[in-house]
């Protein structure tokens, strides 16, 4: 009898042991690779919240003895950057001007371009899209003084809208290939029978591909937020230093070369400028799979 | 008679590909056309040319005694029916039988009217709140249906609108077809690559092959009387057996393999041709045990499949494999020697080298 219990006979589930070769290596491997991202920010986080004192003992993994929100004030508002010393804050709200429209031109205008490089095939549409996917290939640094050069005589030069306008051209190969694929994916029949119940090409686009493509355009938008906002070359070479970005901002007050290396304040300032891609992908990562399985109907 | 729909000389190329060629076709009011083919036929671009989606190289498309070969689709008085339902996932069924008339600018007491009158006529009524998603197969293919009746439009296009359901609901939602159709008497042109719903529902069906049609005929007509090989072996599931011979005599008979059959009774004059086909449907070969001179053909019995109420037999005869259709209950054993009798009156004789009926 103690034998039959033993080797009990096999029915249901097969019974598995937790602490299995296989376990440790994976749940292994899984927490050495998070405590190699961990790291670094705990040691940002918590060298941000030290006073200059206490960073000088040089134990950089210990947490602050004495909590200080004295460095975020000063990397939002005191800093100073050239002639300004109002912090970071100038080149917040200066990246938030560009960001908002860069974001809303670029995806309107490539959503579009894909929707009609896919429904409205037009004679020669295939090779205005190679040439379009070509420009992707292109070296940014190629094309840098010959847009200095285009934005001058258009009067645009320095200004903030010239940076929107060169942020929705770079963003458009990328993005008209993301929504064509993405509208190629929804079925031929369903633009047909848009247009025999008489849709123009406004109304299928609005009424019929618009509301069925939700995730591409939550995609989309955190493409664009995140290298837009991060965006340095273009912020640096196209605007003035009262427009620049939060990164070229962040980096002035980093590399700042007189008095005293403040690093509570400078690790204070790189969180604050990663704020908005972080909110971004917690945000929209909730949304993008809702967006999915909203998308996932099949007519 | 008025025509509902006229295609004159109509051609489509895809760069150097003819998918329809010179292609014509008139359709009477109240019609119900039904292109038939094998895939790549060109019949449903033939369909979509008539609603306009695809532009023809060259040729005209009439509609109503409207030359409508370059209106857009919405003003060709069509409605469309597709494989896919094509359903707008994001809205409700109201809201996909409504899309067209709202896009029309209709009044809104019109619009509801008539989606109240689809609804009953195709007995959606209680799912006209819910979205596409939440139906089953056969219940969004009546909303298709539907959004092509709210249109209130003299011609319906069916593509292949059966083709992604399960063979029971397809015949049901056939019959449900032919309903509709003797009740709106509309003109409607079905696309199907199933000779059973070209059967069951056509007027007149249109045998198509590489773009141009091969037989426009009753159902009847093309069974029995197919014009060429190629609507013979496509039409009639099992298919028709072909015996390739000669006519000699004069063509008062047919030699296959050694064997004479007189052509006696034959409605066509086939006349001396020293490559024939004689085609055969399974039904009109009867198995018997005594050889009649003239009258049948030796074979030899290889295996049956009996199908509930027949069962077709497959035999050798002269080296071909012929079928016979035979009442289950005369089953015959493997390997047992029989004579086929020809029904001669019901059988076609074909020319081996135009492929034509004769």
């Amino acid at each position: 009898m103690a034998d039959l219990t033993a080797t009990a006979i096999p029915s249901g589930p097969r019974p598995r042991r937790r602490l299995s070769g296989r376990n440790i290596m994976i749940y292994g491997t899984l927490l050495i690779v998070s405590l190699y991202y961990i790291l670094p920010l705990w040691v940002m986080v918590m060298t941000s919240l030290k006073g200059m004192p206490e960073i000088r003992m040089g134990s950089i993994f210990s947490p602050p003895v004495e909590i200080t929100f004295q460095p975020w004030v000063k990397a939002w508002a005191e800093a100073c950057t050239g002639l300004n010393c109002d912090g970071l804050s100038r080149g917040f709200w200066n990246s938030v001007r560009i960001l908002i429209p860069s974001v809303i031109l670029s995806i309107a205008v490539a959503s579009v371009n894909g929707y009609a490089l896919i429904n409205w095939k037009f004679k020669g549409s295939e090779v205005f899209f190679t040439i379009l996917i070509f420009g992707s290939f292109i070296p940014y640094q190629v094309m840098l003084y010959p847009i200095v050069i285009l934005l001058r005589e258009i009067g645009l030069y320095g200004s903030l809208s010239g940076l929107v306008i060169v942020h929705t051209i770079f963003g458009m190969p990328i993005l008209t290939l993301l929504f064509r694929n993405y509208f190629s994916s929804i079925p031929e029949e369903l633009f047909k029978a848009a247009r025999v119940d008489g849709a123009g090409f406004w109304g299928i686009y609005f009424r019929i591909m618009l509301p069925m493509s939700l995730p591409i355009f939550v995609v989309a938008v955190i493409l664009q937020v995140t290298g837009i906002w991060n965006d340095f070359l273009f912020g640096v070479v196209y605007t003035k230093p009262e427009l620049y970005p939060m990164t070229v901002q962040l980096n002035n007050i980093v590399n700042s070369v007189q008095g005293v290396k403040e690093y509570n304040v400078n690790m204070a300032a790189t969180l604050l400028t990663g704020l908005v891609p972080l909110t971004i992908y917690f945000i929209s990562g909730k949304l993008f799979v809702r967006g999915i399985a909203a998308g996932a109907v099949k007519g | 008679m008025t025509h509902s729909i006229q295609v004159k000389d109509l051609t489509l190329n895809f760069g150097a590909v003819s998918v329809l060629k010179t292609m014509n076709l008139d359709v009477a009011e109240g019609e119900f056309i039904v292109l038939l083919g094998p895939s790549g036929c060109g019949k449903s671009t033939l369909l979509n040319c008539l609603a306009g989606l695809l532009e023809p190289s060259d040729g005209e498309i009439w509609i109503k005694g409207k030359n409508v070969t370059w209106a857009e689709p919405s003003e060709r008085g069509i409605g469309m029916v597709f494989q896919s339902y094509a359903l707008y996932p994001q809205m409700t069924v109201r809201g996909n039988l409504s899309f067209g008339l709202k896009n029309a600018r209709m009044p809104r007491d019109e619009i509801e009217k008539r989606v109240a009158r689809a609804a009953e006529i195709l007995q959606i009524g209680p799912l006209l709140d819910r979205k596409p998603a939440a139906l089953s197969g056969g219940q969004r293919q009546r909303v298709a249906i539907g959004r092509a009746l709210v249109r209130d439009v003299d011609v319906f296009l069916f593509d292949e609108p059966l083709s992604n359901l399960d063979a029971k609901l397809r015949s049901e939602l056939r019959v449900e077809i032919k309903r509709l159709h003797s009740r709106l008497n509309n003109t409607m042109v079905y696309v199907t690559h199933d000779q059973i719903e070209a059967l069951t529902l056509a007027d007149r069906i249109a045998v198509m092959r590489g773009g141009i049609i091969q037989q426009l005929a009753a159902p009847q007509e093309i069974y029995n009387r197919p014009a060429n090989l190629f609507v013979a072996g496509f039409i009639g599931s099992p298919s028709m057996n072909f015996l390739p011979g000669k006519t000699v005599d004069g063509g008062r008979a047919f030699e296959f393999a050694g064997n004479r059959i007189g052509l006696e009774g034959y409605e066509g004059a086939p006349g001396q041709r020293d490559k024939a086909i004689l085609g055969l449907r399974p039904e009109h070969l009867v198995m018997q045990d005594t050889a009649e001179p003239g009258l049948t053909l030796p074979a030899t019995v290889e295996i049956d499949e009996p199908m509930g109420a027949d069962s077709l037999v497959w035999l050798k005869a002269g080296g071909q494999p012929v079928s016979v259709r035979v009442p289950v209950e005369k089953r015959p054993r493997a390997g047992q020697e029989v004579h086929l009798r020809v029904d001669i009156r019901h059988a076609s004789v074909f020319d081996a080298g135009t492929e034509e009926r004769v």
